[in-house]
């Protein structure tokens, strides 16, 4: 299809209409006027903060949630959605960001699990399925093989599923709501390829998502979301990635530069020799050491890391994800054994301490993942406060929670923090991911830790938190505290730490100074590929 | 975001009205549903209904219900205390079975004089349920074994050594035809209470001890620290074992709470009118403990509640018979009142959340308005 063909397609209908849609809505965020025109056969993106209401905006779209104002088109006819079944029938599908698939079902029955054609009134025709789902993935380039299991497939291709699935189900218009957001970059690519084919043959995507060159990369249009209402519609040659995140944010850009060193020559946290053995070999001497257990061929997830954090000081640990920096963290918080090495904490060796001790100790902790690790969705906010610090001030009194106690110090980390919430007895899942992150920093700088584990610490959270979290760091290192921090974001790696190591296969394989090193430098060392400078 | 099971089983709290609206609503409708089987039956349900209240308004019937309820209270704080950290206690019939087979005969031994062998039979029964109960604990925290299965497994096993027990060379002792543990002696009989007047017969002063558990329950896990690990456990085990929580040990701390509360089950019975364990002893008072909970959603008053209800059906199903129903009837309305309650709470649920944007929606309006005269 021509270029000539698209603006055309523009000028007559836009595929998907959005006119002033209002939905108000528990929590902090609603969608307020929302404008959005989508062309047909373009790659349409929708960028904003987390909680901006994109999200909403999509369940809206895909009949999840009805509109309290506004007027929805598709292809030039008023719609009015009241299940995600009116949707699929106006030819809307919904990539979800979380796959829903049965690992234990082939792709075949995965695709037509709801929908299965039938054969004879009762049998489902495998037959006729096989080859409708053979037509489409060869029509888009998918590369599905119908009959392969589930469980066996990688992100990339359980995410080609899910596109195959909607397309089965004979959708013109596909959302995709944060697809990159469990790729990795080769095959973020492919991804981008097969979203090309795919407008290509006339469809039109609705993508979402926060990552901005990502989006510049595909994306054909783009429209800006802030505080729940559209603020901009841009053209991706137009604009840089600075200029779009200054957008979503409404202001400039914060910048994770730290300013001067605090570093002082006292010890907080020394690792050394830590060592862990993958499950699976049966029992492992405890205590070998790393060269003894490779010898005896046990695979290692942690092998051999030794290195020291000062007070005042941030310790970057850099790696692609699942190269073992989950692994140390849950190490040095207590919560995985290790065969071997020793772990101390301001001189004292808690190598055999509880979770809870080293708690007590003064390790604060913001988990990679605040939803498993860091809270109690269900649970109002002030009980969240009292997690993980149940045994002491200002929430318990002997073997008392102490309600008051706990109430008025989750009310300080409220106002403190800027969590942005109605109150501290709204249950934590009504609140924004960023909302959630800094009521966990604020838990967890609570007691004056002298050491902080920062697992991934602004993943996931929009620009105004993150930026209110990096200084929350900041000035705890000022005050002295140790950080441990790991994280995918390699600009905050570099702009916090005071000094940087390289974490491959469960290994430190180098140390990087972060006053010189670059982000592709950066990148090309955690592959292995580099020199550690 | 909470599951369907998470709200049956109370890990999701809704105060206020809504927590009383939802069962009240569930035994309407249940009663509805009877009606229904009442009229395919051919009986009028007005007069049934009439004479089951009439019944259980009498002193005497109240006096049963009071004493049934006692014991079924019990059972299903047994079972809640599990059910608060998503552990089912399934064997709570096997504990109290065993628990109180073993204190009868300790108290029919009479080691310790009056009021003392009371308290003695007491322990011994929270201690053999908190032993049967720590088996599949134990079994849960060492080897991985569900506690559903383990459970289910040691009820049975509870029920072959119960029977292996009461006979006449071991625990039992033959009285004519009848075999049961030696009864215990007249002064460590429990004392009833004469509460309701108009009737010779006494309230069970189990009562009393049974109000003390609740209280101590309500308390134990809303206001400890051990309250709050065992909560957040039932809520999030990850997050648990991130804040510094011993799952393991919470594993077996809960488990045998449940089991010496299981243990305390067979006391109202043992030591407030049989006097000893035989084969008449109640049996599948457990299961009933765990309908209750589910009924109560796990919370003190709301498990009260349930167990004087589920002791009005009992005790009145009497009446029934009078007028030639069939008594299984309340076996029907038990199973409906079940059913309804879980959906209702689903739905009360849900309309929670309409209300919440509701009441949202009219906050956020407000400013809205200003702002949207320019738009």
């Amino acid at each position: 299809m021509g270029e000539a063909a698209i603006t055309t397609a523009i000028a007559t209908e836009p595929a998907v209409e959005l006119k002033g849609i209002t939905k108000r809505f528990p929590g902090v965020v609603a969608n307020r006027d929302i404008r959005l025109s989508v062309a047909k056969g373009h790659i349409h993106a929708i960028v904003g903060e987390n909680g901006a209401g994109k999200s909403t905006l999509m369940k809206i779209l895909y009949g999840m949630q009805r509109p309290d104002e506004g007027e929805i088109r598709i292809d030039g006819a008023a719609v009015s959605f009241h299940t995600p079944g009116d949707a699929i029938a106006a030819g809307i599908g919904m990539v979800h960001q979380h796959f829903m698939l049965a690992d234990n079902f082939t792709v075949l029955e995965n695709v037509i699990l709801g929908s299965e054609p039938r054969k004879g009134g009762l049998a489902v025709d495998f037959a006729a399925a096989r080859r409708k789902i053979k037509e489409i993935s060869d029509a888009y380039g998918l590369g599905v093989e119908p009959d392969a299991l589930v469980e066996d497939l990688g992100v990339g291709d359980r995410q080609r599923v899910e596109i195959l699935k909607v397309l089965y189900r004979g959708a013109r218009i596909l959302i995709l709501d944060e697809p990159t957001a469990v790729l990795v970059p080769h095959e973020v690519d492919e991804l981008f390829d097969n979203l090309r084919v795919l407008v290509r043959e006339g469809l039109t995507i609705l993508f979402i998502s926060h990552k901005l060159d990502e989006v510049l990369k595909v994306a054909d249009a783009i429209t800006v979301i802030r505080r729940g209402t559209t603020v901009a519609s841009v053209e991706p040659r137009e604009v840089t990635a600075r200029k779009l995140a200054e957008l979503m944010v409404g202001s400039e850009l914060p910048s994770p530069e730290t300013r001067e060193s605090t570093v002082t020559d006292v010890v907080t946290l020394e690792v050394s020799g830590l060592t862990m053995a993958a499950s699976g070999h049966g029992p492992v001497q405890k205590g070998a050491t790393a060269d003894q257990l490779k010898a005896e061929g046990v695979r290692l997830l942690l092998d051999d890391i030794s290195f020291t954090i000062h007070k005042g000081e941030v310790l970057g640990v850099a790696g692609v994800e699942g190269n073992g920096q989950a692994e140390l963290v849950e190490a040095i918080m207590g919560m995985r054994p290790i065969t071997a090495g020793t772990i101390s904490l301001g001189g004292a060796d808690i190598t055999g301490w509880s979770t809870l001790k080293r708690r007590e100790g003064g390790i604060g902790f913001i988990p990679e993942d605040r939803h498993r690790h860091g809270l109690l969705l269900e649970a109002p906010l002030w009980e969240n406060r009292v997690l993980g610090h149940q045994t002491r001030e200002p929430n318990v009194k002997g073997i008392w929670i102490d309600r008051a106690g706990a109430r008025k110090d989750t009310q300080r980390i409220v106002e403190e923090y800027d969590v942005r919430t109605p109150g501290i007895d709204v249950d934590a899942a009504a609140l924004s991911g960023g909302n959630q992150q800094k009521l966990i920093v604020g838990r967890e700088m609570s007691g004056e830790p002298v050491l902080l584990i920062a697992s991934h610490p602004t993943r996931g959270v929009d620009v105004g938190a993150q930026a209110a979290i990096w200084d929350h760091l900041r000035n705890a290192r000022a005050a002295g505290l140790a950080v441990l921090l790991i994280s995918a974001d390699l600009d905050e790696l570099i702009g916090l730490s005071d000094s940087l190591k390289v974490i491959l296969r469960g290994r430190i394989v180098g140390d990087v100074d972060p006053g010189s090193v670059t982000p592709e430098q950066l990148g090309s060392a955690m592959t292995g590929a580099g020199e550690g400078a | 975001m909470s599951t369907f099971l998470d709200r049956v089983f109370g890990r999701v709290g809704f105060g206020g009205v809504m927590a009383l609206v939802a069962p009240a609503l569930a035994v309407v409708f249940a009663a509805l549903v009877t009606s229904v089987v009442l009229l395919i039956a051919g009986h009028p349900p007005v007069e049934a209904f009439t004479s089951l209240v009439e019944y259980g308004s009498q002193p005497r019937v109240l006096v049963l219900i009071l004493n049934l309820a006692t014991t079924y209270f019990l059972s299903a704080v047994a079972v809640a205390v599990g059910f608060r950290m998503n552990l089912f206690n399934i064997g709570v019939d096997g504990q109290y079975r065993l628990a109180a087979l073993i204190a009868a005969s300790v108290g029919g031994a009479a080691l310790v004089p009056g009021p003392l062998n009371i308290v003695l039979v007491v322990l011994v029964a929270m201690l053999v349920g908190a032993l049967w109960a720590s088996i599949a604990a134990v079994l849960k925290v060492t080897r991985g074994v569900s506690e559903v299965i383990s459970t289910i497994m040691l009820n049975a096993i509870a029920t072959g050594l119960t029977g292996w027990l009461l006979t006449a060379d071991r625990l039992g002792v033959l009285s004519g035809n009848a075999i049961g543990t030696p009864p215990i002696p007249e002064d460590a009989h429990m004392p009833g209470m004469a509460l309701i007047p108009g009737t010779p017969m006494k309230v069970n002063g189990f009562l009393i001890v049974a109000i003390i558990v609740g209280i101590g329950y309500a308390v134990l896990l809303n206001r400890t620290r051990f309250g709050f690990n065992l909560r957040a456990t039932g809520r999030s085990e990850p997050a648990a074992v991130a804040s510094g929580v011993n799952v393991k040990r919470m594993v077996v701390a809960a488990m045998v709470i449940s089991g010496a509360s299981a243990g305390l089950i067979g006391m109202p019975e043992l030591l407030g009118s049989s006097f000893e364990y035989s084969l008449n002893f109640p049996t599948g008072l457990g299961f009933t403990g765990i309908a209750i909970a589910l009924l109560g959603r796990n919370n003190a008053v709301g498990m009260a509640v349930g167990a004087l209800l589920w002791g009005f059906l009992d005790s009145s199903s009497d009446a029934l018979q009078l007028m030639e129903i069939s008594k299984e009837l309340v076996d029907i309305m038990k199973g409906v009142i079940v059913l309804s309650v879980i959906i209702a709470y689903e739905l009360v649920h849900r309309y929670r959340i309409v209300a919440a944007q509701r009441k949202v929606s009219r906050e956020l309006a407000a400013p809205a308005e200003t702002e949207g005269a320019a738009a």
